[in-house]
This record gives C-alpha cells, structure tokens and sequence, in this order.
C-alpha cells in the first residue's frame, strides 16, 4: 500500500454542467473515498463520461466545485483516464508507453526498463514493437491501462474498459484493473455491465439523467435498489 | 546528348539545389507556422488561415517581381548585393512555397490534434511538445506536403527567371533553359530539358513514396 492519497476524497458539490441550452450533468453532490472501486452505472447518455472528465479536470463545472484531497484546482499529476474510444500515437506500442512516462517525469534511462514492466502487467510484453493502432480492441485496452498507470495514479478513472470485449478479454482487463485497486489506486469506473458491478465495485453511484440517484455498496445497489431508476435499470427497462 | 554535356549536368545540379535548399528552408519554417495555427485561437485567425490558402496560388511572378524590388540596388535589402545570384532564387522559392506548406500543414495537424487532443491533455502535454507531437506523428502526410512544395519550386520559372536573370553557368535552372531554349527555336534541347526535369521529379517522389512505405510498416 502506499501513502495516503493527496487526490482522494474527491468531493464532487453541486456539481452542473451545461452546455448552452442542455444540462449534462445536473446539481451532483457525491464523495469518493479512498477503497474499493467506484462504478458509476447508468444508461447511455446518462452524463458519465462528462462526470469522468470532471473527475480528471479536463472540463470545469459550470457551476458548483470539485476538490481532490481538499484542494480546488489540484494538478493532474497523480490522475489518469482511459477513455471510451482511447487513442495511440502513431507509434510502437512500447513507444506510446515510452510517451507517457517521458510526459510524467520519467528520466530516460530509467524508461526502457519502467515500460517493460508496464507491458508485462498488462501482458502485452511480446507486442511491444508492434505499431500500436494496429492492435485489437482487447490489447488497445490494455496498452491504454498500460499508459494510464506510467503515470504512476493515485486515480485511475476509467471509461467503459470493456464495453467492446468478449468475456476472455473482459476477464483479462478486470484482472489488470483489480490488480491495480490492490495497489492502493483507487479506481472510478463507468459501466453498465451488471455483472462487471457485481464483480468490480466497492459503492456503486448510479446516474440518470445526469442527476445522482444512488450512492450504495454495491450489494445494496444491485439487491435493494431504492430508487425507481435504478430499479428499472436493474430489470432492463428503459430509463427516460 | 543528357549524360555527356556538362552543362547539362550543372543546370540540373543548380535547379535540385535551389528548389532543395528553398523546400527545406521553408518545411523548417512553415510546418511550425502551420501547426501553430492549427492549435491556436486568436482574433484574425480565420483571415489568416484563408490568406494562406490563397497564398498557395500565387503567381511566380509575382514573387519575384517582389523579391527582386525587396534585393535591387535601391530596395531595403539591396546591400547584400544578393539578386542575381542562386541566393536570391531561394529566398524567392522559399517565400512561395511557405503558403503550401503552412497551409497543407494546418490541416493535416488540425486533423490529428482532433484525434489526439483529449488524450495530449490528460498526459498535461505543453504547448511546445504537443507542436513537436503531432509534427512527428503526422510525419508520412507531412512528406507529402514537403513534396507538393517541391514539385511547385522546381516547375516554376517566373521567380528564377525575374530574380536569378536566366545567366548561363550561374543562375540557369531547368525551367530558366527550357523557356530560353523554346524562345531560341531549339525544340529538341527544349524538349529534352522538359523529359529530364520530369523524370527528376518522377523519380524524387518515388523515393519519398519508397521510404513512406518502408518507415510505415516500421511505425504504423
Ligand atoms: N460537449 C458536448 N456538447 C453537447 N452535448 C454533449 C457534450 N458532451 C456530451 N454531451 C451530451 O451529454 C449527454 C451525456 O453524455 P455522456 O457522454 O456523458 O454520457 P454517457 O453516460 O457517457 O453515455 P454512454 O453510456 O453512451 O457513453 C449526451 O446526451 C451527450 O450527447
Ligand atoms: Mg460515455
């Protein structure tokens, strides 16, 4: 384990953001603790890839505030994002591994070795020259986990990892993402894969909407929703 | 009639270099141009991006005539005693090929950065490196448009002419001869002239294309 976090809790106030007219996300209130994962659920255009970018600072509220470890306007330093559709250089694998750790201090001589042994965590040694947009959907998940954790986070958020992935794939990228909470990252996943919560998630924050509906252990989420949402969900209605 | 005149052979050699030396200079200086128009917003940008793309169809001669008022005797650099010599042909090359290059640069950069933007800023990549980034990964597309701005300065005889004066053994470039040639009544010096540049410029794109491909399948 390592020292205690300077990024967590994240503290989310009334949080909205808005763009013109549409509000994406809508007066959401919600903390994020040092522990187990947190899978944010909800349906398709639910807000959580915008509640993810918030998370990393790439967007700013439009109103309300967000803090990590207390602090306002923290440097990304210590978070990382995979993203939905997650893009490589034009370059090796183990270049695009090489990129990132270059952009987060990493000295040149100690990168060769540092990259291999990013590789090897996500199982992608062998590959390492190979260019890397060349890779299949489940090995540029993983070379884009890879490239997250050369910035060595202490938030590892993470955009639907396995949304496009068969099960053998999926299993390999929840082994990776596992091993890395074991670590002492914490890990902020969206997904709407029921199973994947069961598997996955410490607390479960379900959107809809872009509003918050539920913040509960996962067990509560998924045995005892409270919300009628999160309940439709569950059963696989439609949430409007 | 090609391989043994030596005249011949010092004209190609002036044309290559020039057009070279003026491509060169003008990839170092507009592909940044390019990319840092493609990354940035500021007032007039718009204006500026359109001007560049007229630029891109400026008349040779028009250059020159501007190069050579900027470097005759009077004009505000006529103390480096530079026109009519291969110096002044590059300058004037240079300046019409930076458009070209600036232009096909910013949208080529544009494009990528669309790609790459999201993740460049979750790696918090600086303004510098980000320009260094997508140059590098745009590389292949970029020597297309080192290429374009090579095949303008080596076809074009309006500038060499007006700012090189046509001076046989010094300034004399492919395109300067052919004209002067033509004009004289010499068609088939003419004409061989024209198959050599045209096999020259055949055969420096195929090299391009050659390496694109070999370094291709090396990076993806
Ligand atoms: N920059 C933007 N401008 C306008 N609308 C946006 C923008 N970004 C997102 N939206 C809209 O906001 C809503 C929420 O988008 P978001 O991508 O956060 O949803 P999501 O929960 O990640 O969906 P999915 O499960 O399909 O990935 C969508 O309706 C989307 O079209
Ligand atoms: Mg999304």
């Amino acid at each position: 384990m390592r020292a205690p976090s300077s990024e967590l809790p994240v503290v989310l106030d009334r949080v909205s953001f808005k763009t013109g007219e549409t509000t994406i996300i809508d007066r959401l209130s919600l903390t994020m603790a040092p522990g187990a994962p947190t899978v944010i659920v909800g349906p398709n255009g639910s807000g959580k890839t915008t509640l993810l970018r918030i998370c990393m600072g790439l967007i700013a509220p439009t109103d309300g505030g967000i803090s990590w470890g207390g602090r306002q306007h923290a440097a990304m330093a210590h978070r990382a994002i995979v993203f939905q559709r997650p893009v490589m250089l034009r370059r090796s694998v183990a270049a695009n591994v090489a990129y990132a750790l270059a952009r987060a201090g990493v000295a040149r001589r100690a990168r060769v070795a540092h990259v291999d042994e990013l590789l090897a965590r996500v199982g992608l040694l062998d590959l390492a020259p190979r260019a890397a947009r060349r890779l299949s959907g489940g090995e540029l998940q993983r070379l884009a986990l890879a490239r997250a954790l050369a910035r060595d986070p202490e938030l590892l958020l993470l955009d639907e990892p396995t949304a496009s992935l068969d099960p053998a794939s999926t299993r390999r990228v929840e082994e990776i993402i596992l091993m890395a909470a074991k670590s002492g990252i914490k890990i902020v996943m969206a997904s709407h894969d029921l199973g994947q919560v069961r598997r996955i998630a410490g607390d479960v924050v379900f959107l809809a909407r872009g509003a918050l509906c539920e913040q509960r252990s996962a067990d509560d989420f998924l045995n005892h929703p409270t919300t009628s949402e999160a309940a439709a969900f569950l059963r696989g209605d439609l949430v409007i | 009639m090609v391989s043994s005149n030596p005249t011949l052979v010092a004209i190609v050699r002036l044309s290559l270099a020039v057009s070279l030396t003026a491509s060169l200079i003008a990839a170092v200086v507009g592909m940044p141009l390019g990319a840092l128009l493609a990354l940035t917003r500021f007032p007039g940008r718009a204006m500026l991006v359109v001007l560049f793309n007229a630029m891109m169809g400026l008349p040779p001669v028009v250059v020159g005539l501007a190069v050579y008022l900027l470097l005759s005797r009077t004009g505000p650099l006529g103390t480096m005693g530079i026109l009519f010599t291969p110096a002044a042909m590059i300058m004037a090359q240079t300046i019409l090929i930076v458009p070209i290059i600036a232009a096909l640069t910013r949208q080529t950069v544009e494009d990528l950065w669309f790609d790459y933007r999201d993740e460049l800023n979750a790696m918090e990549v600086g303004p510098a490196r980000r320009i260094a980034t997508l140059l590098w990964d745009a590389r292949y597309s970029l020597v297309t448009t080192l290429l374009a701005g090579f095949g303008r300065a080596i076809a074009e005889v309006g500038a060499v002419m007006i700012v090189g004066g046509n001076i046989d053994g010094f300034t004399r470039t492919m395109t300067t001869a052919i004209a002067l040639e033509t004009s004289k009544g010499d068609l088939p010096l003419a004409m061989g002239l024209g198959l050599v540049l045209v096999g020259i410029v055949l055969a420096i794109n195929a090299m391009a294309w050659a390496a694109r491909l070999w370094s291709e399948r090396q990076a993806g």
